[in-house]
């Protein structure tokens, strides 16, 4: 693995809101003094007159954003996970979401993967917080081809998406003839036993664990579910129907995320055995980022063994 | 302003009035008294300084309104309605599940309303970024909000004081209904905020406190505002919970009760009284 480009999925999506600002005369950039670290210190460097930076003050700078939306204007708003989707929960909810307007929150360093600053930080509830409310799309792209792609196509489509990217730099999976469709989960490898459904930093771990069940003589269907709402379903109940047997992998809590809205599906339509991969209800830690997904059980090893024992439920 | 404009201007606050009686009787909820207390400068707003066409609500460079202490829906709705931009008639049907009139507004079902707010602090930042997009595309639109007093207590309004100052939003003027009296009790009693005008100075604004039932020095308030295209300003309206109806007036108990059916005759009457002397005058 060695030689894998690894790079952070908030990398690519700064990259692409520069590129953006080249193209979109309306689009503005709002970061709460994160700039720095989300990356959209880009923006404000390429295009200083697009970018606002609201301060420490998230709640405020989700309901600029939407009265700047108000008037007309593609708005990106930038934080880390926890304070965008936590802090600023109600604001996305009420002035963001049940208007409709055209705000994008660009969230960085989700999930445990943040690392050393630990539990305060390392926010694994915001794909659940999200996916509840209505009016919003919600993307967790997978690595930094998908992070750019999934950036351009918020920003054509009308409504308010979340958007979750990461702070640890993660193998390069896609390449350039990757196609990207919000709504559109995509299957990465056919397979017949069973099906690991995965997204964000998880889907480069599915497809190794793909890898070591085929040497095992067990064949999986890998697919990459970026877009965790709206899910798509006609492509979860085909993953039900041909593999019997499905295993979600996620870096977030197993509770809310998208292991719980393939669930809902396959539950409604096409009961089979569905087993989550993702944080256990519990608290993360500080630590480096690449021993916490171990510790946490958010490695291939895991995908492995938790496809094993979903395929013995069938 | 001249004795025919304000004698209209207390017309219509009085029909406005109506308007709140005859919404909160029939939904048989919602809040009378801030939405009486706030009838005069909502008034003021849309028939004598807002640049806006009820023909075409979105138009693009109209003055914007954002009620930021949404549950005054009533004195909003009335406003528009009279103003033109859906029929008075629609008001009975205030929070029926029918209506286009929800509880708090909605801008995506109400022509005319310019933000969708209900849950205090955070229509006063999205007018804080409505403004810095009239900056921003240099656009001349000014931008109002109307928060209550008990709405200051909410630690997102000094976010957005903070960051209108910053930004030199010149173009944004801020009312507080102060009727000093909140849910739980008044202002002292549960939490003050005074001195408010101190506070926003403190925060880069001008600040002026007026009379908000006098329609001259509302008249005053505004111009002064625009005097300056530096500092956002923010007016302090002394102003009476429940005002023009007297049994309500001052009164705590009148923030989210509507009327029932002898209350609403004695509320009506007093209303039309008030209506036929102004226009004897």
């Amino acid at each position: 693995m060695a030689d894998v480009k690894k790079i952070a999925t908030r990398e690519g999506y700064s990259d692409t809101l520069v590129e953006l600002c080249g193209e979109i005369p309306n689009l503005y950039v709002f970061d709460a003094d994160l700039a720095g670290a989300t990356k959209t210190s880009k923006v404000k460097k390429a295009y200083p007159d697009r970018f606002f930076d609201c301060g420490i003050a998230e709640q405020n700078m989700m309901c600029i954003a939407a009265g700047m939306a108000a008037c007309g204007n593609v708005v990106f708003a930038s934080s880390f996970a926890m304070f965008a989707s936590g802090r600023a929960f109600e604001q996305i909810r009420n002035s963001i979401a049940y208007p409709g307007l055209n705000v994008k929150i660009g969230a960085t360093h989700g999930g445990i993967s943040v690392g050393e600053d630990g539990a305060s930080h390392q926010c694994c509830e915001d794909i659940s917080l999200m996916r509840t409310i209505p009016n919003m799309t919600v993307i967790v792209p997978a690595d930094d081809t998908e992070a750019r792609l999934a950036t351009r196509a918020v920003a054509s489509m009308y409504g308010p998406c979340y958007l979750r990217f990461g702070r640890l730099a993660v193998p390069v999976v896609f390449g350039s003839d990757y196609k990207f469709e919000i709504g559109k989960g995509v299957v990465l490898s056919e397979g017949t036993d069973v099906t690991v459904i995965a997204n964000g930093l998880m889907v480069e771990k599915a497809i190794e664990a793909g890898k070591q069940l085929a040497a095992q003589g067990i064949s999986a269907r890998i697919v990459n579910m970026a877009t965790v709402k709206p899910i798509d379903r006609e492509l979860v109940l085909d993953c039900a129907a041909k593999t019997g047997a499905i295993v979600t992998a996620e870096e977030h809590s197993v509770i809310g995320g998208l292991g719980s809205a393939v669930c809902e599906v396959v539950c409604e339509e096409k009961p089979v055995p569905v087993l989550r991969v993702g944080v256990n209800d519990t608290f993360g830690k500080s630590g480096p980022a690449v021993e916490l997904l171990d510790i946490f059980g958010l490695s291939s090893a895991n995908i492995v063994e938790t496809a094993k024992k979903a395929i013995a439920l069938k | 302003m001249d004795i025919s404009e304000k004698k209209q201007l207390s017309l219509t606050a009085c029909r406005v009035r109506q308007h709140i009686i005859e919404g909160t009787f029939n939904a048989k909820s919602g809040h009378p008294g801030g939405s009486l207390s706030a009838a005069d400068v909502i008034t003021y707003l849309y028939f004598r300084e807002m640049k806006v066409d009820p023909a075409n609500p979105q138009w693009a460079d109209r003055d914007r309104f954002v009620l930021s202490k949404g549950h005054a829906a009533p004195a909003l709705y009335g406003a528009l309605a009279v103003r033109g931009f859906f029929p008075e008639d629609e008001i009975k049907n205030l929070r029926k599940p029918s209506s286009f009139l929800q509880g708090h507004p909605d801008m995506k079902g109400v022509p005319g309303v310019d933000m969708s707010t209900g849950s205090l602090g955070q229509g006063v930042s999205c007018a804080v970024g409505m403004a810095l997009a009239g900056k921003v595309a240099g656009k001349d639109y000014r931008v109002y909000a109307l928060l209550g007093d008990g709405e200051i207590q909410e630690g997102q309004v000094w976010e957005a004081a903070m960051f209108a100052a910053h930004k030199k939003l010149g173009n944004l003027t801020i009312f507080i209904d102060n009727n000093d009296l909140q849910i739980d009790g008044t202002m002292d009693e549960v939490n003050s905020p005074y001195p408010i005008p101190e506070k926003f100075r403190a925060f880069g604004w001008n600040a002026v406190e007026i009379d908000g039932h006098d329609f001259d020095q509302i008249a005053d308030a505004v111009a002064q505002a625009k005097c300056d295209a530096d500092k956002p300003t923010a007016v302090i309206m002394h102003t009476v919970k429940g005002k023009g109806v007297s049994f309500m007036e001052h009164q705590v108990g009148w923030h989210g009760v509507a009327p029932n059916a002898e209350q609403y005759e004695n509320a009506m009457n007093e209303l039309k009284a008030q209506y036929d002397a102004l226009q004897a005058e």
